[in-house]
C-alpha cells in the first residue's frame, strides 16, 4: 500500500488534532474568562471578554505554588531516585547472566499492574506510625516503587541495543577504561535513560490516589490533590475559571516537555512492547 | 568489567552447570548481577508485597482508626460483610462497565488514529506532538476540562450538540446515572486513547508491505485486506494494548473523584475502597476490600493472559 496524502488523511489528520487539542483550547479559553462571566453562567466556547485576573489570583495563592513547589520537588526526587535505580538493575538485566533475571522482570511486571488503592489503607497505618504521613519522602517512595517498573522495562529494552563491543574497540585503542565508558557508553546508553525518566516523570506528576491518601495539608500536597480539595467560597458553584487556569498552568511543563522530546517518548512507550 | 568472553564462557556453562565447574568470572558475574537488582527489587516489595500483607493481616479485624482500642479479631467476618452488600456489586458492576466499554471503544478510535499515522506523509511530528498531549496531561486536569465541558451553565456541549435529539440546552450531565456514567467515559477515552494508538501504531509498523501487496494483487477488498491480514499480524500488539489498558481502566478512580465523587451511583471499586479507608477510617473492612480489590486484578490479568495467549515475556522483547 501506498502513504496516503489523499482526501482522507488530511480529514484523519485534522480529527485527531481536534481530538487531542480541544479540550487543551477548552480550558485555556476557560482560564481567560472573568469570575463575574462563569458565575451567570458562560456556555461559549470562548470568552466575552479575556482577563488575565485568574493567573494573577492563583500565582499569589500561596495553596497552590506551595503544590506547585511540592509537585516538583516530589517528582523530580522520585524521578531522579527511579532511574538511578533502575540504570543499575537495567544494566544487570540486559548485560549480566544472573539467577532470578526472570524473576526480577516478572516482579515489575506485577507491581506495574498493581492496583494502588490497595495499598492506601496499610501505607496509610504504615506511615502514620514511622511519620512519613504527610512529607515528600512518604510520597517519594512510593512513586519510585511505581515507577520502577516502567523505568527498568524501557531501560532494559534500550541497553539491549547498544553495541557494547564498542567500549573493548575503544580501550584496545588506548583509551582508558573509564574513558571508554565516558566517551562510548555513556553517549549511547544517554538517550534511554532520559526516555525513561520522562516516562517516570508523567507518571509522578499525574499520581493523584496517593497524594490525596498520604497528605493532609498543603505541606506536601501535590497540585492533583490540590486542585481536587479546591472548592472556592461557593460549594455550589465550583471556581471554574480558576480551577481551569490552574489546569493550565500545571499542564505547561508538559507541553514543553512533549514539545521537545516526542520522539523520544513514543520510543519509550513503544519499546519492545510489540514483538513478534 | 564483563567482556564477551564471559558472557560466552556463561553460554557455555548454562545447560547444566555443574556448581564446582563454574569459573569464578561467572559467580562473580551472578553476583554482581544480583546486587545490582537488589535496590530496585527491596524498593519494589517494600511498598507494594509488605503493605499487601499488611492488608491481609488487618482484613482479620474488625479495626476502625478512629476507635484503636476496639481492634477485634473478626476472622473472615469483614469478607463476608464486603461480598454480601450489593454495594460492592453495584460498583463492581459499574468498573467492569466502565472498563469494558472504555477498552472497546478506545481500541476502534486508536486504531483509526494508528492507521492514519502510520500512512500519513505531513505533518508527522505535529500529530506526534498533539497525541502526546492527552497522554501527559494531568488525569485531574482531564476530568476538570470535560466536567466544565458538560457542565449546565458553563459548558460548549449542550450548546454545540442540541441538533441531537436527545441533547439540548438544559441537559443536566450530571443529573443521573447514565449521563454521568457517559461523562466519566469520555475523559477516560480521551485521556488514554494515544497511548492505545501508539501500541497499536508500533504493532501496524510490524505487519508486512509485502503481504499486503500480495493480497490486494490477488483481489482482497479493503475489508478482506483488515481482517486477515492486518489484525492477525498484530494481535500480540493489540492484546498487550488490550491487556495494560484493561487493568488500568479497571482501577479507574481519578476522574470519578473529580467529576461526581461517586454521585449518581457512578462509584467504582477503587473509590469504594477509598471511602473506606481514607474518609471512614474503616482499616479493617478497607484492607478487606484492598485484597479483594488486589484479587480481582491478579485474576483479570490472568484471564486475559490465558485467553488471548498473551505471550508478555515474548511480547515486551524476552523471547
Amino acid at each position: 500500500m501506498k502513504k496516503g496524502t489523499g482526501l482522507q488523511y488530511w480529514i484523519g489528520f485534522a480529527l485527531i488534532l481536534v481530538w487531542c487539542l480541544l479540550p487543551v483550547v477548552w480550558i485555556i479559553s476557560l482560564s481567560f474568562k472573568s469570575e463575574a462571566e462563569t458565575t451567570t453562567g458562560s456556555p461559549q466556547f470562548l470568552p466575552k471578554e479575556a482577563t488575565l485576573d485568574n493567573y494573577r489570583a492563583i500565582l499569589k495563592d500561596s495553596d497552590f505554588t506551595h503544590a506547585l513547589l511540592n509537585s516538583f520537588g516530589i517528582s523530580l526526587i522520585a524521578t531522579f531516585l527511579s532511574v538511578v535505580l533502575a540504570t543499575l538493575a537495567a544494566y544487570a538485566i540486559a548485560r549480566l547472566e544472573f539467577r532470578g533475571k526472570k524473576l526480577v522482570l516478572s516482579l515489575a511486571l506485577a507491581i506495574a499492574m498493581f492496583p494502588v488503592v490497595s495499598l492506601v489503607g496499610p501505607l496509610f497505618d504504615m506511615w502514620r506510625t514511622i511519620h512519613l504521613f504527610n512529607t515528600w519522602p512518604g510520597l517519594i517512595i512510593p512513586y519510585m516503587s511505581f515507577t520502577l517498573p516502567l523505568a527498568i522495562w524501557t531501560l532494559a529494552a534500550f541497553f539491549r541495543e547498544i553495541p557494547w563491543e564498542m567500549e573493548q574497540a575503544a580501550q584496545v585503542d588506548g583509551a582508558t577504561s573509564w574513558q571508554a565508558f565516558r566517551q562510548v557508553i555513556v553517549p549511547l546508553a544517554a538517550p534511554g535513560v532520559f526516555t525513561a525518566a520522562i516516562l517516570t516523570f508523567f507518571f509522578a506528576w499525574n499520581e493523584f490516589v496517593l497524594a490525596i491518601s498520604l497528605t493532609s495539608t498543603p505541606l506536601a500536597r501535590t497540585v492533583p490533590a490540590q486542585m481536587s480539595f479546591f472548592v472556592g467560597p461557593d460549594p455550589f458553584n465550583p471556581p471554574y475559571a480558576q480551577l481551569a487556569t490552574a489546569s493550565v498552568i500545571v499542564t505547561i511543563p508538559v507541553i514543553i516537555i512533549v514539545l521537545l522530546f516526542q520522539r523520544r517518548i513514543v520510543a519509550g512507550l513503544t519499546s519492545g512492547a510489540v514483538k513478534g | 568489567m564483563t567482556t564477551d568472553a564471559v558472557s560466552d564462557d556463561t553460554a557455555a556453562h548454562a545447560d547444566p552447570p555443574p556448581k564446582a565447574h563454574r569459573s569464578d568470572r561467572a559467580m562473580a558475574e551472578n553476583r554482581l548481577g544480583m546486587k545490582l537488582v537488589a535496590p530496585a527489587v527491596v524498593l519494589m516489595l517494600l511498598v507494594t508485597a509488605w503493605p499487601m500483607l499488611q492488608a491481609l493481616y488487618l482484613s482479620l479485624f474488625r479495626y476502625r482508626l478512629t476507635a484503636p482500642d476496639e481492634k477485634t479479631m473478626v476472622g473472615l467476618d469483614n469478607y463476608v460483610t464486603v461480598l454480601s452488600d450489593s454495594l460492592f456489586w453495584r460498583d463492581l458492576w459499574n468498573t467492569v462497565l466502565i472498563m469494558v466499554i472504555t477498552v472497546a471503544v478506545e481500541l476502534v478510535i486508536g486504531f483509526v488514529f494508528a492507521m492514519v499515522m502510520h500512512r500519513i506523509v505531513f505533518g508527522r511530528g505535529a500529530m506526534r506532538t498533539s497525541i502526546l498531549i492527552p497522554y501527559g496531561i494531568i488525569t485531574v486536569v482531564s476530568a476538570f476540562a470535560w466536567q466544565f465541558a458538560f457542565s449546565l451553565n458553563n459548558g460548549f456541549v449542550n450548546a454545540w450538540f442540541s441538533w441531537l435529539p436527545w441533547i439540548n440546552e438544559d441537559t443536566n450531565w450530571f443529573g443521573d446515572h447514565w449521563h454521568s456514567m457517559f461523562a466519566i467515559m469520555a475523559s477516560e477515552i480521551w485521556k488514554t486513547t494515544p497511548f492505545m494508538s501508539l501500541l497499536l501504531l508500533a504493532g501496524l509498523a510490524q505487519v508486512s508491505e509485502d503481504m499486503l501487496e500480495a493480497a490486494k494483487v490477488d483481489g482482497a477488498t479493503w475489508w478482506q485486506r483488515l481482517t486477515k491480514v492486518i489484525l492477525p499480524n498484530m494481535r500480540s500488539a493489540i492484546m498487550v494494548a488490550v491487556l495494560f489498558r484493561a487493568l488500568d481502566a479497571f482501577r479507574i478512580f481519578d476522574n470519578i473523584f473529580v467529576m461526581t465523587r461517586g454521585a449518581q451511583d457512578t462509584e467504582s471499586l477503587s473509590f469504594l475502597t477509598y471511602r473506606q479507608v481514607i474518609e471512614q477510617f474503616q482499616l479493617g473492612l478497607g484492607s478487606a476490600l484492598s485484597v479483594l480489590l488486589f484479587l480481582m486484578v491478579l485474576l483479570l490479568a490472568m484471564l486475559i493472559v490465558k485467553l488471548f495467549r498473551v505471550n508478555l515475556a515474548q511480547a515486551r522483547g524476552e523471547g
